[in-house]
């Protein structure tokens, strides 16, 4: 699979501010499940979930909403977006997603983020001002927790392991593919290079000109360390659209959705916030166009996840959303493809990561006998 | 050749910011032909601006004269004083700015306000924030009070434009302020003096 495409959630519970109904928490995580079954029958190809530990958000626990999904779906990948490396111990990181890899035969993966609502540290037992130190401590701990079956090790942020084996193990002697996902720190895409992991760009907040910068920084380092030509590193971008068949229906429909949503509500015009970020508000060949601008800005690239059930938008429309991109998902893969020249690389899975973990063995074997 | 920014945070149209801010620019094209000045009225932006701390980033329109301000040799600041301090749209231009982008950029603080007791407000207020930033601020800060306007002599608000400038132009040509202990002329008070004394 050369690219993926696949839907993001934040998990927020918001009123609809043209009714003023709320959702109670049951019925939004009831309905993040409808969105992700319907995703998987429109032929998406990820469904990923925030990880949130306070109110308006409902996902605290995202493996278990993960595996329910799994259980009731057949081709999607299932994601995060993003498990907190900051705060979750990197030992329940390991357990939970190895055991998430199992039951759903490898069709995962998780997408790692620090972590902004300042609060969240102390309730965990930890320090905001230390979160990229834990970020990388807790990070390389879980690589190593995942890839060596006997684990000992000492750091600064948790209590030691001697003779320590994660369990289960992950699928097949392959751990989950890793994303790294930023909205402005350097420093993650700097790890994600280091690691020869993926690079998410949020692409949702600002205008692409601040995501560019950090891409192309990731993709120079991703080449620094070894891991392969800048082309061929593994970016992954977020966007945002409300479409209806005619646009100025979506202009109409979409304007109070917007003007009070949690993020950019009560400030800009929306007209302006989609001519200077990503969000598209029209009709589905306008959706489908500005989608594919962004390799012309980001480069070919592996992952492209919207943004399609917040700011109080009610279950109903939100399905009539993924109706809308599954009609015009065919084509939006057509030109990505088209468009792709040699030497991008595809999108990380399950089994490609076997084969070529397998090739690796192969290649070290006959190293061995020659 | 010197580029000079000025920025005004006044709000009336027509506005003494605004008047103070040219005048200003005036008096730097006087002393440095050369030198090439830009005042930005912050009222134009006004919703641009509410809309960054909002979102977290510049529209193209207000990004531009970031970008203006960042590049320039020195700016020249000038806020009405409300309720004791700088006025908020004035503080919420300067939050739009990225976390240390004017490292080391030489600044004129200035102001306007309803009544001679707010002068000191660039004492206490417009410089902590400007140090903070961690700009070089000139010495002579220049406040203007209703009085001021039709002042005369040495003191008078046309010649502390002067000074400051001055100043200002001399820094940012590597030659200090061009001030010494002895050319000490009271900021505010002896003016403010000239306005009061019954005597004069």
């Amino acid at each position: 699979m050369s690219m993926q495409i696949g839907i993001f959630t934040v998990g927020d519970v918001t009123m609809d501010p043209t009714n003023g109904t709320t959702p109670t928490e049951h019925e939004r995580i009831k309905a993040t499940v409808e969105i992700a079954k319907k995703a998987d029958e429109i032929g998406l190809d990820v469904f990923a979930t925030g990880e949130h530990h306070n109110p308006p958000f409902v996902p605290s626990s995202p493996t278990t909403t993960l595996a329910y999904i799994g259980a009731q779906t057949k081709n999607l990948i299932l994601s995060t977006s993003t498990t907190l490396i900051t705060t979750n111990d990197p030992v329940k990181i390991a357990e939970d997603y190895a055991t998430l890899q199992h039951l759903v035969d490898g069709r995962m993966d998780l997408m790692l983020g620090r972590g902004n609502t300042a609060p969240v540290y102390p309730w965990f037992g930890k320090d905001m001002s230390k979160a990229i130190e834990l970020t990388i401590e807790n990070y390389q701990l879980l690589r190593r927790l995942w890839e060596e079956p006997v684990v000992n090790w000492e750091g600064k942020f948790r209590t030691p392991l001697q003779g320590y084996t994660s369990t289960p193990a992950p699928l097949d002697g392959v751990a989950p593919f890793v994303w790294h996902g930023s909205i402005r720190t350097p420093e993650v895409a700097e790890l994600a290079a280091y690691h020869g992991d993926g690079y998410f760009a949020n692409n949702i907040f600002w205008p692409k000109e601040h995501y560019i910068r950090l891409i192309n920084f990731y993709r120079q380092r991703y080449e620094h360390y070894g891991h392969g030509t800048p082309e061929q590193a593994i970016v992954g971008l977020g966007g945002q659209f409300f479409m209806r068949k005619n646009s100025q229906d979506a202009i109409n429909e979409f304007r109070p959705y917007f003007d009070n949503a949690p993020v950019y509500g009560h400030g800009p015009s929306m007209e302006d916030f989609t001519e200077q970020t990503p969000l598209t508000v029209g009709s589905p060949q306008q959706v489908l166009e500005r989608t594919l601008s962004f390799a012309d800005y980001f480069g070919d690239y592996q992952r492209q996840l919207f943004l399609v059930d917040h700011a109080g938008l009610p279950l109903k429309s939100v399905l009539e959303q993924l109706d809308l991109l599954g009609e015009i998902l065919p084509t939006m893969r057509a030109e990505f493809e088209a468009r792709r020249p040699a030497g991008v690389a595809d999108a990380p899975t399950h089994a490609t990561r076997v084969a070529a973990a397998q090739a690796a063995n192969t290649t070290s074997l006959q190293e061995a006998q020659a | 050749m010197s580029t000079i920014a000025v920025i005004s945070a006044g709000l009336g149209d027509p506005s003494t910011t605004r008047m103070l801010a040219d005048a200003f620019a005036t008096k730097v094209a006087e002393i440095d032909s050369s030198a090439e000045v830009g005042v930005f009225g912050l009222r134009d932006l006004a919703h641009d601006i509410v809309d960054a701390t909002l979102t977290g980033f510049a529209s193209p329109r207000l990004q531009t004269v970031i970008e203006t301000v960042q590049q320039a040799d020195g700016i020249i600041v000038v806020s009405p004083i409300y309720q004791a301090s700088y006025s908020g749209l004035f503080k919420s231009f300067f939050d739009a700015f990225e976390n240390d982008s004017l490292i080391g950029k030489p600044v004129l603080a200035a102001a306007t306000g309803g009544t001679a007791r707010h002068s000191l407000a660039i004492e206490y207020a417009l410089k902590p924030m400007f140090s903070y930033l961690q700009t070089v601020l000139v010495p002579t800060g220049v406040f203007a009070s209703p009085h001021d306007w039709g002042s005369t002599g040495e003191r008078a608000l046309d010649a502390r434009i002067e000074r400051a400038v001055r100043e200002l132009l001399n820094l940012i040509d590597g030659t200090g302020t061009g001030r010494v202990a002895d050319d000490t002329i009271d900021l505010f008070s002896e003016t403010m003096l000239s306005i009061s004394d019954p005597r004069h």
